[in-house]
């Protein structure tokens, strides 16, 4: 396959599964009962202003998809001025509507929050990509061994376990020694400088520590099938016969050849990831997206549940696009021009 | 049927296995006999005095008692009830949807199957935990809506791995004579092709369930449970809300340690199932005790012709 062919098919689908993912969250909020949309407009807590503004913003006196009136008259633009065309706008212009309960901009609480989950998740990520491989491998060449069945166990346990109750866990045991809530201890300031920092270092050992574990099981696992795969090819024969020692073996070829699989895999669970990070931000209050989108499902806040849901789907979409894209590059299979 | 007997003597070998399906048994169990097991009916309405909220764990209730002066254990003895449904149930609906989905992309290919396999790409693609919480957040709460949501975002994986399946079996030997002796399309897939892919199918389904069961008290956790019963999830909800400043140990460990029982219990049996029937995690020729020097292989070192009969 040319390298040009796979990327603009990948580039293609991530955009065709965002056109998708906007219409669904445009159809989902207005379709079903309850019509929430309207529910906001009407909702006493809104001032009159406020009101007016979202009226003006979702367009809500325009037809839902297309104008058929001015359709029948050959007037394109006109048959296009519709409430979903208002969302599209708003959309692109940044525009995410007002929260129900802070009565804020989405896009304001988004943009204040989004850099903790990213920190959070990232870190978390990244050991568990790390550990996950480290412990996948040594399972894979101990297979049968009481290592390999001991890691095995421990992996397929935190498997089981939802993540939620991990994180309870962890509080009940550490509860006393480690900080099990927030970000920072209420009262520290960015400008108290390395105490801040510190503090906030502290408050973030308990949910990373959840994430790289509970993700951790699942590369494990996987990293473990893949390697013993990759060892029952004829290749590895090969190389064990040419007289190769069992760690070349390993690193020049089972590593390797089992890393392109991860690649996909890690792409694929980042769904999985955004999953988690909501429930350790519920647990440990930690104040990023998935609290934000937890207390949007609690108090029934719409603009808020929809704009969090936009940017986590967004984020996953555009992650694995840049892992299809760096398959292309490890891949050998897909030749460059 | 020859194959599934066949299967059944590999997976009664491997102790996780078996402890997997005790585990499993004995939940299913409680579950079945709830109403006998449980000392109180969790449903029913209860006079209760201050000191009974959250009241450690006596004689006459062995787990204590929740925020609402109910019995712990009787309410974790129903709770396995709506986990057990709702893993079932999610799984074997999104097995058939998979299923059909797989078969028909595999089988049939052409623009209907690359239309079927991109849809499900972009399912794979969006979040799944994020979309359940929109949508029941927006449609409402109840345990069937959970039911749906599980299985209508959980068959993927199985449309995925039967259409592969299937686009590897639909060239062999035997499909491809029963179809110039002209078979029709359904025979050659009810006779031919689907026996074939079958144990992959239930291996698959089987960690459904445990997926599901963990999808739903997620959900519950997060407040979306049906408010008419008390799942798991929904236990943990309530512990964490009200009773973690209290420590009340007895009201959030049993919930947890129950799911992980059942869902550690189908994972166990699961895992063993795809080991037995994938195929390609087979043999691992750097640790095979056989010598490479020998040319001529004894009878005993001979591979079994047939895969599926080989343990590890």
């Amino acid at each position: 396959m040319q390298r040009s062919d796979y990327l603009i098919r990948k580039i293609g689908f991530a955009f065709a599964t965002l056109v998708v993912v906007i219409v669904f969250n445009f159809f989902l909020f207005r379709i079903l009962p309850g019509d929430p949309v309207r529910m906001i407009v009407h909702s006493p807590r809104m001032t009159r202003e406020a009101q007016e503004k979202i009226e003006a913003n979702f367009g809500l006196d325009k037809p839902v998809w297309i104008n058929k009136q001015s359709l029948a008259e050959g007037d394109i633009m006109g048959a296009l001025d519709t409430q979903f065309t208002a969302y599209v706008r708003n959309l692109l212009r940044g525009d995410l509507g007002i929260s129900f309960s802070t009565r804020r901009d989405v896009s304001e609480l988004l943009a204040e929050r989004v850099w903790r989950t990213v920190v959070l998740v990232g870190l978390g990520e990244v050991l568990a990509i790390v550990l996950g491989i480290f412990l996948g491998l040594i399972a894979a060449w101990r297979r049968g061994s009481k290592l390999d069945t001991g890691i095995l166990l421990a992996g397929l346990f935190t498997w089981a376990m939802p993540t939620f109750f991990f994180g309870i866990i962890l509080i009940i045991i550490f509860r006393g020694r480690l900080p099990v809530g927030g970000m920072v201890t209420p009262g520290l300031k960015p400008e108290d400088g390395l105490e801040y920092w510190l503090d906030l270092g502290k408050h973030l050992i308990l949910p990373t520590v959840t994430l790289t574990i509970l993700y951790a099981s699942e590369y494990l696992l996987i990293m473990r099938s893949s390697v013993v795969e990759v060892l029952s090819e004829d290749y590895i024969l090969t190389a064990k016969a040419k007289g190769l020692s069992t760690i070349r073996t390993f690193r020049d070829h089972a590593l390797k050849n089992s890393m392109l699989p991860m690649i996909t895999v890690i792409a694929l669970t980042l769904g999985y990831t955004v999953g988690g990070a909501i429930q350790v931000e519920t647990v440990f209050s930690w104040p990023g997206i998935g609290r934000l989108m937890y207390e949007a499902v609690q108090k029934r806040d719409y603009p808020v549940l929809q704009g969090t849901f936009l940017l986590l789907a967004v984020s996953v979409i555009a992650a694995n696009l840049l892992a299809d894209l760096l398959y292309a590059v490890m891949d050998p299979r897909v030749k460059p021009e | 049927m020859q194959r599934l007997k066949q299967i059944w003597q590999v997976f009664r070998k491997k102790p996780m296995a078996i402890v997997g399906v005790v585990m499993l048994a004995l939940a299913v169990f409680v579950a079945v006999f709830a109403p006998w097991l449980a000392p109180y009916d969790p449903y029913e309405r209860v006079q209760i005095e201050t000191e009974d909220i959250l009241a450690p764990p006596d004689s006459e209730h062995l787990l204590g008692r929740d925020d609402a002066g109910k019995d712990v254990l009787s309410l974790l003895i129903y709770g396995a009830r709506i986990s057990l449904v709702v893993g079932f149930t999610a799984s074997f609906f999104s097995m058939f949807i998979g299923t059909t989905v797989g078969l028909t992309a595999g089988y049939f290919g052409g623009r209907i199957g690359n239309g079927l396999m991109r849809f499900t790409d972009f399912l794979m693609v969006i979040p799944d935990l994020p979309l359940m919480l929109v949508i029941i957040s927006v449609w409402g709460r109840g345990l069937w809506k959970i039911v749906l949501v599980i299985s209508l975002l959980y068959w993927t994986y199985t449309a995925r791995l039967v259409r592969s399946q299937v686009l590897s079996t639909k060239e062999r030997q035997f499909v491809l004579r029963a179809r110039a002796l002209g078979a029709s399309n359904w025979r050659n897939i009810l006779r031919h092709i689907l026996p074939m892919v079958v144990p992959l199918i239930i291996a698959q389904a089987v960690l459904d369930i445990s997926a599901s069961i963990i999808a739903e008290s997620t959900l519950s956790f997060l407040g979306l449970g049906d408010p008419t019963l008390v799942s798991w999830g929904m236990m943990l909800n309530f512990a964490f809300e009200r009773a973690i400043s209290r420590m009340a140990w007895w009201f959030f460990l049993p919930p947890g340690f129950a799911i992980v029982w059942v869902s550690l219990s189908i994972i166990l049996i699961g895992n063993a199932l795809e080991e037995i029937v994938n195929p390609r995690l087979k043999t691992h020729h750097l640790f095979d005790p056989r010598r490479m020097v020998s040319l001529s292989p004894t009878p005993k070192e001979q591979q079994p012709t047939e895969p599926v009969l080989e343990t590890n």
